[in-house]
């Protein structure tokens, strides 16, 4: 499934393993990115909102006779994980565990890792609902490449301790589908936060939104795009604009002589796209228009990460397993708009049975925080379609799959030595409907306890307004 | 009750679908379910009990019961078998596509947001391709709920038979529905005023009804309310229509309350996000709720207190509970009120008993709209509306093998699945696969 990843972009890292290279064509001077950090992007743009997270206090953590997914081999039972200095520092039938660690006895019950919701608009649509807290779409014009959701997410959000209670660590938040190109994503840690740059993964790439369909032309009816084919020439023309301004920065990046090109906000992340630095997460429901945004991809050299909702993703299944595209998919939302006409219960195992990297992604605060039973639901409609679907399988679903859609599955999304201990225990089976997280760990701290209420995260907003006693 | 979650996932087959479609004929006269794990729900749950359907009614629930000679059996052996499940509040049939307007039709125009003469059901599409979903996933019932307006018209209850509008319906209307929780939905400007109007609707309706003939002849003064809106309001001023009023601020449904004790009507919350925080008055007034368990997102200012454990609290303060799909409001209701199961299973999570789950989406919701004596529990005498599930039918992995309506089977491929079908194998070009 990779090899054409790496047709496509060269010697571009497809797989977050290795740091990003700029590729195609000529790299930035060694000056330019000098001291860029990991997730930093090609000057002149580097980092200017960096992230301040430092995760929370924790202590070494021991949870035995535990049932583990750990979401890269099989089930473990009754097994043990090892919490150490925020880390995984070991998991397996059996642990050694320093005399001052915390046990914790999970006889019945479940591990999982974080879990990761890849489609998330918590903060930029905050709740309550109000036109005042609405800043997840800015629908004044179809190309907005140049905003950031992290401008908008407010750290506040009441959505953000359900999010975590629910075993989800880590969020991607996109800007809203009105736009052809919507904006920066951010990738966000589910922690309580002054600031969104204290919840910003450190070093995470950027990923860029983009819309098909109707979304874009119904917003746009009067002043156009108003049509699919006005859509698909708006963003022909956003990427000419990109590609004369990435050519114009990357030879002054390479030689410096006379003045440096003008800034151009929102080319800069279209500049940063084509040199593989930030990630296309593209808002796609019908087959025929995936394989069209397939095409314009090739035709200016980027590489789609995954394609969203994709409702008709198993009627492209094999193609997306070709291109190395990942389909965020939702398991059973159809029929609200005639691009969702076609959506089926066993998309994600068609999907997943194809060989391309299934997604179980929410664009909901609701779902979000049941992504499990998502999965679950998606699983049993494989297994109702005669596709086997195993728990183990199902469980990447909703953890390194969408880690790998962020560039992250290096650090999260599986119980692995060495990876970010973010960990959720689980009262039962998490793929039963009956379960619920009991406790949820972010890089080793114990940020969620259902059983302790010091341990549940309130929101500013929350005092006064909500009832405590809501678990 | 908590039932261990069980890994067994039985491969469904397709061709058994197909095969019971080459089969459709004349219902059986009798069918008898024997051996699986009854649960009547207006009584105990029966190990390996049988249950006999005869001619569309069901006229036998227990251990040991003597076979009629010539009955189809059915060995539910292993299996779960419980009453159809009903869907109290839905738009399912009168939603097709939700963002395409000529395929719409859940609201009225009305007159200044008064719509009590809209008869929803009028409206409704049997063909609706959501139907056979919801049908082979268990549910045999749905209300059909008019929305909209501040009083958005009147709700039928069906089944999810095909066929026409006339086949489906057990009875219409069986309440009128309101809403009070958002002014300016209604036309109005605050909380207050929506309470304003309603009231004036219920005082014009009583004067039309008891001054009839001067209304005929003219010789009244005018009325805000159409009519056909008066006369519609008539019995639930009446008090033999419940009013849905759906509303979700603990304050706006003690104001539901008082209207109620106002006016002699008999009320039923829906939607109730701050239900719990009234939940003793629900139940000294004897109003049922209709909600869901999946909601826990301080989503207005209405619904600042909205939790997941809403359902569980209101249920051990004694109030009647009928539980609803469509956690989060979303768009996609329609297509997902088979997702019933997964509101009982989570309002068992988060502190329901697992019996009150399955009465919440059965019993309950026939008492509620006054059913009782035709829908929601096995027991002689009752609809033949059955379903033998694969195990614990909460449970994702569970299946709804084997769906009766009045004693009948309507196994039918569903769009959905044809679709899979189609696609199960993909070409090696971008051709089409060429199937069915």
């Amino acid at each position: 499934m990779r090899a054409l990843v790496f047709l496509l972009l060269a010697a571009t890292a497809c797989s977050s393993s290795r740091p990003p290279v700029t590729n195609n064509p000529p790299r930035s001077s060694a000056d330019s990115t000098a001291g860029l950090g990991r997730g930093a992007v090609s000057a002149p743009n580097a980092d200017p909102f960096p992230s301040t997270y430092v995760a929370y206090p924790g202590r070494t953590t021991v949870i035995r006779g535990v049932n583990i997914f750990t979401a890269a081999g099989p089930l473990i039972r009754n097994g043990a994980i090892l919490l150490q200095n925020g880390k995984i520092a070991a998991i397996g039938q059996s642990v050694d565990a320093p005399a001052d660690a915390v046990v914790i006895d999970g006889a019945g019950k479940f591990v999982t890792p974080g879990l990761i919701d890849n489609h998330s608009h918590l903060g930029v649509y905050a709740s309550p609902g109000v036109n005042a807290l609405s800043d997840g779409n800015e629908a004044t014009n179809p190309s907005t490449p140049h905003v950031w959701a992290e401008h908008s997410v407010w750290p506040q959000d009441p959505q953000f301790p359900r999010n975590l209670a629910g075993g989800v660590t880590t969020l991607q938040v996109l800007p809203g589908s009105a736009n052809l190109i919507g904006g920066r994503s951010v990738v966000l840690k589910v922690v309580p936060s002054r600031t969104v740059q204290g919840m910003k993964f450190p070093g995470a790439k950027y990923g860029l939104k983009m819309a098909c369909g109707e979304n874009p032309k119904r917003v746009y009816q009067t002043r156009g795009p108003s049509t699919r084919m006005g859509n698909v020439a708006g963003y022909r023309s956003a990427w000419i604009g990109a590609e004369a301004y990435r050519r114009r920065w990357d030879k002054w990046n390479s030689d410096r002589k006379g003045d440096a090109p003008s800034r151009d906000l929102g080319n800069e992340t279209l500049a940063e796209v084509l040199r593989g630095n930030i990630l296309i997460h593209n808002h796609c429901y019908r087959a025929d228009e995936m394989a069209q945004m397939i095409d314009i991809a090739k035709e200016f050299g980027y590489h789609i990460r995954s394609f969203h909702h994709g409702v008709e993703a198993y009627k492209l299944a094999d193609i997306l397993a070709r291109e190395g595209i990942a389909g965020s998919l939702w398991s059973d939302w159809g029929s609200f708009k005639m691009e969702a006409l076609d959506a089926v219960r066993a998309n994600i195992a068609l999907v997943d049975r194809a060989g391309a990297r299934a997604i179980v992604h929410s664009d909901d605060p609701s779902g979000s925080q049941r992504l499990t039973q998502e999965a679950a639901k998606a699983m049993a409609a494989g297994v109702a379609a005669g596709i086997p679907v195993t728990e183990e399988q199902a469980i990447r679903w909703v953890t390194i799959n969408p880690a790998w859609s962020i560039g992250l599955d290096d650090r999260i999304g599986s119980l692995e030595v060495g990876k970010n201990a973010d960990v959720v225990l689980w009262s039962a089976n998490p793929f039963s409907v009956y379960s619920r997280p009991e406790k949820v760990w972010v890089d080793g701290a114990l940020l969620y306890d259902r059983l302790d209420r010091a341990q549940q995260w309130r929101t500013d907003f929350e005092l006064g307004f909500v009832p405590f006693d809501r678990n | 009750m908590m039932i261990n979650y069980s890994r067994t996932l039985r491969p469904l087959v397709f061709a058994s679908a197909l095969l019971a479609l080459a089969f459709s004929s004349a219902p059986a006269q009798v069918v008898a379910i024997t051996g699986g794990r009854v649960f009547p729900v207006s009584g105990p749950a029966i190990e390996g009990g049988t249950v006999i359907i005869t001619n569309g009614k069901i006229t036998g629930v227990g251990a040991n019961l003597p076979i009629p000679s010539g009955a189809q059996r059915i060995d539910a052996s292993g299996k779960w078998v419980t009453p159809g499940f009903i869907n109290s509040s839905t738009q399912l049939g009168v939603i097709e596509v939700s963002q395409v307007n000529t395929t719409r039709d859940m609201s009225a125009q009305g007159k200044d947001n008064i719509a009590a003469a809209f008869t929803v059901w009028e409206g409704l599409n049997p063909n609706s391709v959501m139907l056979a979903p919801a049908r082979n996933e268990g549910i045999t019932t749905i209300a059909v709920l008019p929305a909209g307006g501040l009083v958005s018209g009147q709700a039928a209850l069906l089944n999810v038979v095909p066929g026409t509008t006339t086949d489906m319906i057990i009875k219409a209307p069986i309440a009128m529905v309101a809403e009070i929780g958002d002014a300016s939905s209604a036309g109005v400007s605050s909380r207050g005023e929506l309470i304003v109007k309603l009231k004036e609707l219920l005082e014009d309706t009583r004067f039309f009804q008891t001054r009839r003939a001067a209304y005929e002849r003219a010789e009244t003064r005018d009325f805000a309310a159409s009519r056909l809106d008066l006369q519609a309001m008539i019995p639930v001023i009446e008090g033999t229509l419940p009013l849905i009023i759906t509303v979700d601020r603990a304050s706006d449904i003690d104001a539901a309350l008082r209207l109620a004790r106002e006016y002699n009507l008999r009320i039923i919350i829906g939607g109730g996000a701050e239900a719990w925080m009234m939940a003793d008055k629900l139940a000294a007034a004897r109003v049922p709720v209709l909600t869901g368990a999946m909601n826990n997102i301080p989503g207005g200012f209405a619904s600042l207190g909205q939790r997941q454990e809403n359902a569980a609290l209101l249920r051990r303060a004694g109030v009647s509970v009928a539980l609803i799909g469509n956690a989060g409001g979303g768009d996609e209701e329609a297509f997902n009120v088979r997702n019933l199961k997964q509101e009982a299973g989570n309002a068992v999570a988060y502190g329901m008993t697992w019996d009150d789950a399955l009465r919440a989406v059965t019993l309950t919701p026939a008492e509620v709209f006054g059913m009782s004596s035709r829908l929601g529990s096995l027991q002689a005498g009752r609809d033949g509306n059955v379903v033998i599930w694969s195990g614990d039918p909460f449970e994702f992995t569970t299946r709804a093998e084997r769906v009766f309506i009045a004693g009948r089977e309507y196994p039918e491929m569903t769009r959905q699945d044809m679709l899979i079908e189609r696609y199960k194998r993909l070409p090696n070009s971008h051709n089409t696969p060429v199937a069915r």
